[in-house]
């Protein structure tokens, strides 16, 4: 096909948008990433864009030599993992009967679990029935309320349900117990979507920060996007007496906000490959389904 | 034990050879059969009857005297009180306007974008810099809330950069996260930023399904670019706009509840405090919990409202519906 003189003009300015959006999309990392090797008067100053100025690692001292950040750090790994097992096993049992056609009550189970992505109880019958529950304070309380995501179970049915039933017969005809199946048959051929899954529910757990802000009073157990929300609401609490007149005290939390920030997703940003290309067939499978 | 239950009606009803007993022994049968795969839903079926519906029925505190500490279902019956509580509750409607202002802005620019986005993508041919556009673009959307929020308020600090454009150009700095007229641009924008690349995988991906063809008759009909998109490329993504329109819908009143809670400070509450917060206050900081409840239940009925409503009008006129 020719193209118009217009539609070149087009295309020039269209790389020219696509490129301002990638600029604007990592320029407020970029920028968190400069001022946490930046120092103070610098920041105070506003030069701080996307190079640090006065560069200097003590921010990152400081930060580092709190033990308080490392528990909390700990934790959000220890509920991660915890988390994301207890939800890839649950996920499974209940997408593996429900992707198999001649269940009865299939329909029925499927229903009875896509109606809660429409209807959710709410926040505080949620919060009374953790409570009474006693989960209050420990990782069940993190870790068991969002065990089994819907959206992620629509997933790995299908998946499921596109794998060929001939495979499955044989073994069952070879006697093979449906447990046995599942575990020696049907999942090492599922390893993409149990690959995916994981990364789905680990980053969910890695990011999660309000159920421990609802049901977490002991500073021992936050996980460490409490440790970073209570750093920036406390700072806020310092530009709310009048900005400029306590710009010292703003400055300080500054740095090690944006230390702290920085520490918090440098796991992410480290498997992001791999999560932005199951993550991308993850939704694509997803699709399928609606 | 549901297993032995119909053992037992079996055996009873072998004498009588009706159809029934045909019946019963084919139900009887699959469950033999599958029963390893039912033990599999047992654990799960619990999770959701306690975690997903216990919390449904929970809401019946909403009409329920709740005392914290008390009886989960409540004490005493109220019917309404707490209903007509916030129907005369002059915060209620100052959130539920701050909401509808909140989600028809989300509606009308984070809904669009992404699609503006894809189809801006589309145009590009050369695979690298299309493929690097796109894996950047969905980098702030693995980004924790709170991650999200510090930046934000780095950014929109006095000494923030956004400071130092409207420096340049006016000469002065402001501490815009205190402005409750700023709110809002803050909370879009950040919606926007965060969800603009991940929103368009779909749209990219129902894109690439466009026969070539279609767009091999247009330009034989002498369709330039710009109209083959309006006659081909938006008709051929309208499915998955539609779907992704209902969804959004049924979210209506959830706008991105846990960013505000982050981003909220009582100076702009005037602008920032919506349905949830508010919720949140009520209940959980102050608890009050069965008229924190009664709020949450409204909000809850409008989405599945809004979400049924919404597949109903689109299985009308486009076809196109979730279920």
């Amino acid at each position: 096909m020719k193209e118009s003189a217009q539609y070149k003009v087009f295309k020039v300015f269209n790389v020219i948008i696509l490129l301002l959006i990638v600029y604007v999309t990592l320029y407020p990392f970029v920028n968190i990433v400069a001022q946490s090797f930046s120092s103070e008067a610098n920041i105070n100053a506003g030069n701080v864009t996307l190079l640090p100025k006065g560069f200097n690692v003590e921010t990152y001292e400081v930060v580092m030599s709190d033990s308080m950040f490392w528990i909390n750090y700990k934790n959000t790994v220890l509920y991660t993992v915890v988390g994301t097992i207890i939800s890839l096993v649950l996920s499974t049992m209940i997408a593996y009967p429900l992707s198999k056609k001649r269940l009865k009550g299939r329909r029925f189970w499927t229903m009875f679990a896509v109606f809660t992505m429409f209807f959710s109880g709410g926040l505080i019958p949620n919060y009374v029935l953790i409570q009474k529950l006693g989960f209050g304070n420990t990782i069940w309380a993190i870790v068991i309320p969002t065990a089994i995501s819907v959206f992620n179970m629509l997933i790995m049915k299908t998946f499921f349900e596109n794998i060929p039933e001939e495979l499955e017969e044989a073994a069952i005809v070879d006697g093979s117990s449906t447990y046995n199946t599942l575990i020696k048959i049907v999942l090492p051929l599922s390893k993409p979507i149990l690959a995916t899954m994981m990364l789905f529910y680990a980053v969910t757990h890695w990011n999660s920060w309000f159920p421990a802000f609802l049901y977490f009073s002991d500073k021992e157990l936050f996980p460490v996007s409490i440790y970073l929300r209570n750093l920036i609401k406390g700072a806020e609490g310092t530009l709310s007496s009048g900005a400029t007149s306590a710009d010292n005290l703003t400055q300080i939390s500054s740095n090690i906000k944006s230390v702290t920030m920085v520490l918090t997703v440098l796991p992410i940003l480290c498997i992001y490959p791999y999560i932005q290309k199951y993550f991308v067939s993850g939704v694509m499978l997803g699709s399928v389904k609606g | 034990m549901q297993e032995l239950a119909k053992n037992t009606t079996h055996t009873k009803s072998k004498t009588q050879l009706s159809t029934m007993d045909a019946r019963w022994k084919g139900t009887m049968k699959t469950i033999k059969k599958d029963w390893q795969l039912y033990s599999l839903l047992l654990l799960p079926v619990i999770y959701l009857v306690i975690f997903k519906y216990g919390p449904m029925f929970g809401n019946i505190i909403a009409f329920r005297r709740f005392i914290p500490g008390g009886s989960i279902v409540g004490e005493e019956w109220v019917g309404l009180y707490y209903f007509k509580m916030f129907l005369a509750d002059p915060t209620f409607y100052h959130v539920l306007q701050n909401t509808l202002i909140l989600a028809f802005l989300l509606l009308i620019i984070t809904f669009p974008a992404p699609i503006i986005f894809a189809l801006l993508l589309n145009e590009v041919k050369r695979k690298g810099f299309k493929r690097f556009v796109q894996t950047t673009s969905y980098l702030p959307h693995f980004f924790s809330i709170v991650v999200v929020a510090g930046m934000v308020l780095e950014l929109v600090a006095v000494n923030g950069t956004i400071n130092n454009i409207v420096e340049f150009f006016t000469g002065e700095r402001y501490s815009f996260i205190q402005m409750p007229e700023w709110f809002r641009t803050i909370f879009i924008s950040s919606d926007l930023w965060q969800g603009l690349g991940w929103g368009a995988i779909l749209y990219l991906a129902a894109l690439t399904g466009i026969n070539n063809e279609l767009y091999e008759a247009a330009w034989i009909d002498g369709a330039n670019r710009w109209q083959q998109t309006i006659h081909v490329t938006i008709p051929g993504i309208l499915p998955t706009i539609v779907v992704l329109l209902i969804l959004n819908i049924g979210n209506f009143l959830q706008v991105g509840f846990e960013k505000i809670l982050l981003l909220y400070n009582p100076l702009n509450y005037e602008t920032a405090d919506v349905i949830a917060t508010y919720v949140y206050r009520i209940g959980i900081e102050s608890a009050s919990f069965s008229y924190g409840t009664a709020i949450g239940l409204f909000e809850a009925i409008i989405g599945l409202t809004l979400v049924f409503g919404a597949n109903f009008i689109s299985r009308k006129i486009t076809d196109n519906s979730l279920w």
